[in-house]
């Protein structure tokens, strides 16, 4: 079995980071496994401009990002495997992984940082009625066939759901000269970026249905077309009476993305069911020591930037584990997320481990106007920020400074909360 | 003549209106802060956007993605998409390669975003 320090699972925006901060600290003995044929996950695929705006401060395409890090790993000569799929990890840290050239391998690591993003909600989360047909993808598989193979999907599409990827995916399928007749949000509200629904929707005309769903799916053996529905907002339910036949040949779903954390399951790490994320302390170290967690895998981003900073902090902080210098002093006060807050990251501080700030992420669970965010520890207030308006499509991410973490200390539990 | 805007500077997403006679502006209302009134002066006298496609690799069916150089204005987005259609390379291809100079006429290029060996 071979040993190394720092192994990764996974090679796109949240491995490539970790692996170069791994590195930038002093770390020797790392090595990612990805198992596509290239690094650079996700980002691969997205072609279109709009990555790297706080971290480069260009607006870049997805490659381009994703290149800048891959450039990195190449000049440090941090040594990867591709299509090498990790099937296993324990507590003791031990990975086994399968590859083509390779065979089977076992690598006993110091420490594990994992990175293997998130996959799409498919349709059989959804329950929609109607056919078993062909012609039914997820935006991002649509993507895959687009940009990286050159395969066009179908030409009259509709798309089911207003997250950034189905937005997205709407005006490429224009520019590759398709007609997108509409995108159907169920929720009064996208959860898509502004800035996606004016240039992907607006710019071409396509209209927007909020409050509407997708009833009825037609067609044997190809999608022929949907029949979509106005919802109450308080119930959900299709109005009936509202229902409108759209006759298409593809639908795409943009219904959200779940972390994927089978692997993380195995080594028995604990999952929260806000995130479906790790549990992770401030250092993004899991309930296993030495296994560290960071980007989708952790919980779903909107921008690429930000998994970019958590897993320079994992990779700095998995090297500091592995020199046993990785103090967690003091006691574990939990964070709870109060009214409006969904899954709050990490789940867990350490009273006496403080001298650097701690950032705090997460996603409103509604939209709110001139609304604060409060941390409290038992009543006590301790940091407050106002914000004109709070959506569920922009991470909320709070920087706490070392002094309140010292004012929190001997507290059970700190409390983040919207008041609106 | 009124026009709608919604401002992209931040989730806010003002709704702006702006009263607009012979490509003059009139006023512009709507919106809580300076970006939005800039946003709305530039989407009335000329609206302009980075375009993102692909182009076809001689003898493989992977696509090269391409960016322009800087945004174009948005009347010329399915011109500029027509002569990237048009277009095929040969590799190699590194990124920030030019692939068509100064696409429609405009001041930007076509270049690679990523290699293509
Ligand atoms: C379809 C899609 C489109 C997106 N579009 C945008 C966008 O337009 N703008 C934006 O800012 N963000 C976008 N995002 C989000 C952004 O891409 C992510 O924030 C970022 O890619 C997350 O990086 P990551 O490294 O955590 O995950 P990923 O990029 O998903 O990388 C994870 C890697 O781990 C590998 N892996 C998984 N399991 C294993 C295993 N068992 N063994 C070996 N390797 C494994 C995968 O193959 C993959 O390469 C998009 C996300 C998706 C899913
Ligand atoms: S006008 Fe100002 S506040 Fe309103 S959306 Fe634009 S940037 Fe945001």
């Amino acid at each position: 079995m071979r040993t190394v320090d720092i192994l990764i699972v996974g090679g796109g925006p949240a491995g490539l980071a970790a692996a170069v901060s791994a590195y930038e600290s002093g770390c020797r003995s790392i090595l990612i496994l990805e198992r596509e044929e290239a690094l650079g996950g996700i980002l691969k695929q997205c072609i279109h401009n709009g990555f790297g705006l706080h971290t480069f401060h260009e607006e870049l395409t997805g490659p381009e990002y994703a290149q800048k890090y891959i450039d990195k790993v190449v000049e440090y000569q941090i040594p990867y495997q591709c299509c090498t799929m990790v099937l296993d990890i324990t507590e003791e840290r031990v990975v086994t992984a399968v590859s083509n050239v390779n065979g089977l391998q076992q690598f006993q690591a110091k420490s594990v940082i994992l990175a293997m993003g998130c996959r799409e909600r498919p349709r059989g989360a959804l329950a929609i009625p109607g056919w078993r047909c062909s012609g039914i993808y997820t935006a991002g598989t649509a993507q895959k066939f687009v940009n990286l193979e050159g395969i066009m999907p179908g030409k009259k599409v509709m798309i089911l759901g207003s997250g950034d990827i189905g937005l997205i995916m709407a005006r490429r399928m224009t520019f590759m000269g398709a007609k997108v007749l509409a995108c159907v949000e169920l929720l009064p509200y996208s959860s898509g970026l502004k800035r996606n629904i004016v240039q992907c929707l607006d710019d071409y005309g396509i209209p927007l249905l909020l409050n509407h769903t997708v009833v009825d799916i037609s067609g044997r053996e190809r999608l022929e077309g949907v029949t979509v529905a106005e919802v109450d907002p308080e119930t959900k339910q299709p109005i009936p009476g509202t229902e409108t036949y759209y006759e298409c040949d593809t639908l795409l779903l943009s219904v959200g993305l779940i972390p994927e954390n089978e692997l993380s399951k195995l080594a028995g790490v604990k999952i929260s069911s806000a995130t479906g994320g790790a549990e992770v302390d401030e250092n993004l170290e899991t309930s296993v020591p030495g296994i560290f967690s960071c980007g989708n895998v952790l919980h779903v981003h909107d921008l690429v930037d930000f998994v970019s900073q958590e897993a320079e902090k994992a990779g700095k902080k998995a090297f500091q584990f592995v020199q046993g210098q990785l103090a967690e002093n003091g006691a574990r006060i939990p964070v709870t997320g109060g009214f409006g807050v969904a899954g709050a990251v990490p789940q867990v501080l350490h009273a006496g481990s403080g001298g650097s700030p701690v950032t705090l992420m997460f996603r409103p669970k509604g939209v709110y106007r001139n609304a604060k965010i409060s941390v409290s520890a038992e009543g006590t207030e301790l940091y407050s920020r106002k914000y004109r308006i709070l959506t569920p499509g922009e991470m909320v991410s709070l920087e706490l400074g070392p002094d309140l973490l010292s004012r929190a200390a001997g507290a059970k539990e700190l409390t983040v909360k919207v008041e609106a | 003549m009124r026009k709608e805007i919604t401002c992209i500077g931040c989730p806010m997403g003002c709704r702006m209106t702006a009263e607009v006679e012979d490509g003059k502006i009139l006023s512009v209302e709507g919106y809580s802060c300076n970006v939005g009134k800039k946003y709305a002066q530039e989407e009335l006298t000329v609206p302009k956007r980075m375009v993102t496609s692909l182009v076809h690799v001689r003898g493989s069916s992977r696509p090269l993605p391409v960016r322009t150089s800087a945004p174009i204005e948005k009347s010329k987005i399915f011109d500029c998409l027509r002569e990237i259609r048009a277009c095929e390379i040969t590799p190699p291809v590194k990124i920030g390669d030019v692939i068509i100079s100064r696409v429609c006429g405009t001041q930007a290029d076509i270049v690679a975003t990523r290699e293509v060996f």
